[in-house]
């Protein structure tokens, strides 16, 4: 069985970078990079909501919205110099389902593939490894079901 | 927001962006073939990434003492609980079932990936219903 069918480098390159990202961050700041806050943090402008007003949501709520205009630009340029763009076929129901369960879930959990994935595994938490195994393994049951009957 | 801040946040987004684009974590098709273990390539992103976050978060305050533009090294202790556990089980089924995480959801813009503005909608609305319902 081919482990890397389409080959390892980009990979293996693109995680190298993407920690470069939160190390910069870090370095730079002080501050963690997670990326679910993100979607907790600009209800704060909408919403007044105790959870959206918490001191550590409304604090680093412009930050976070940089971090993640920075996320366009730096996949746009990929776009312009290595790479070319990509449309998705799945289908829309499964974005619309999976996107919002997921939005609860990392919300609920305080952190997503990145915020535990990375930040968390990164800084050895116990709670963030478990939730990787966890989110990993309910995850890859989903995925393998979709595909058996869709 | 300090202007180093902001050139500090834009630019690791920016690398974060272009590292995700890079290991095409941008294509859910990418990684639902992980999670159906047809390619295990995302482990490799994971791994990465973590290496080198892992060495920044254990060096940068030892030889530094404070960032180079704020205040203090913050650090954000995860709690073993009940919503970090089953919060990261419903992400999960989430994640398997559209193939897509925060971070792609966003950088997957910038590639043209307009599809994803469905699952950023949905992000975006499930982290409202948590935090409006949820919320402690």
């Amino acid at each position: 069985m081919d482990l890397f069918p389409l080959g390892w480098m980009h990979y293996l390159a693109g995680g190298l970078l993407l920690g470069a990202g939160m190390s910069l961050l870090f370095i730079g700041t002080g501050f963690i990079g997670g990326m679910s806050t993100v979607f907790t943090t600009v209800w704060s402008w909408f919403s007044k909501a105790p959870a959206f007003q918490e001191e550590r949501i409304v604090a680093s709520r412009k930050w976070r919205l940089v971090y993640a205009a920075g996320l366009v630009l730096g996949a746009a340029a990929w776009m312009l110099t290595l790479g070319e763009s990509f449309v998705t076929q799945v289908p829309a129901w499964q974005l619309a389902l999976g996107g919002f369960i997921a939005g609860f879930g990392a919300r609920l959990s305080n952190g997503c593939t990145a915020g535990h994935g990375i930040c968390g595994m990164a800084s050895l938490q116990p709670p963030s490894i478990l939730a990787v195994v966890i989110f990993l393994f309910t995850a890859m049951l989903t995925a393998n079901l979709v595909k058996a009957f869709a | 927001m300090k202007p180093a801040t902001f050139i500090f946040a834009l630019a690791a987004g920016a690398l974060f962006g272009f590292g995700l684009a890079l290991s095409t974590m941008v294509k859910p098709e990418v990684v639902l073939a992980f999670l159906t273990f047809k390619d295990m390539g995302l482990l490799l992103v994971l791994g990465g990434a973590m290496a080198v976050t892992f060495l920044a978060y254990q060096f940068a305050p030892r030889l530094l003492g404070k960032p180079l533009a704020g205040d203090k090294f913050l650090v954000h202790p995860s709690e073993m609980s009940a919503r970090t556990l089953g919060g990261a089980a419903l992400f999960g089924i989430g994640w398997g079932l559209c193939g897509v995480c925060p971070g792609p959801a966003i950088a997957g813009l910038g590639v043209g990936n307009w599809p994803l503005l469905i699952s950023l909608a949905g992000l975006l609305a499930g982290a409202y219903v948590q935090g409006r319902f949820f919320g402690r």
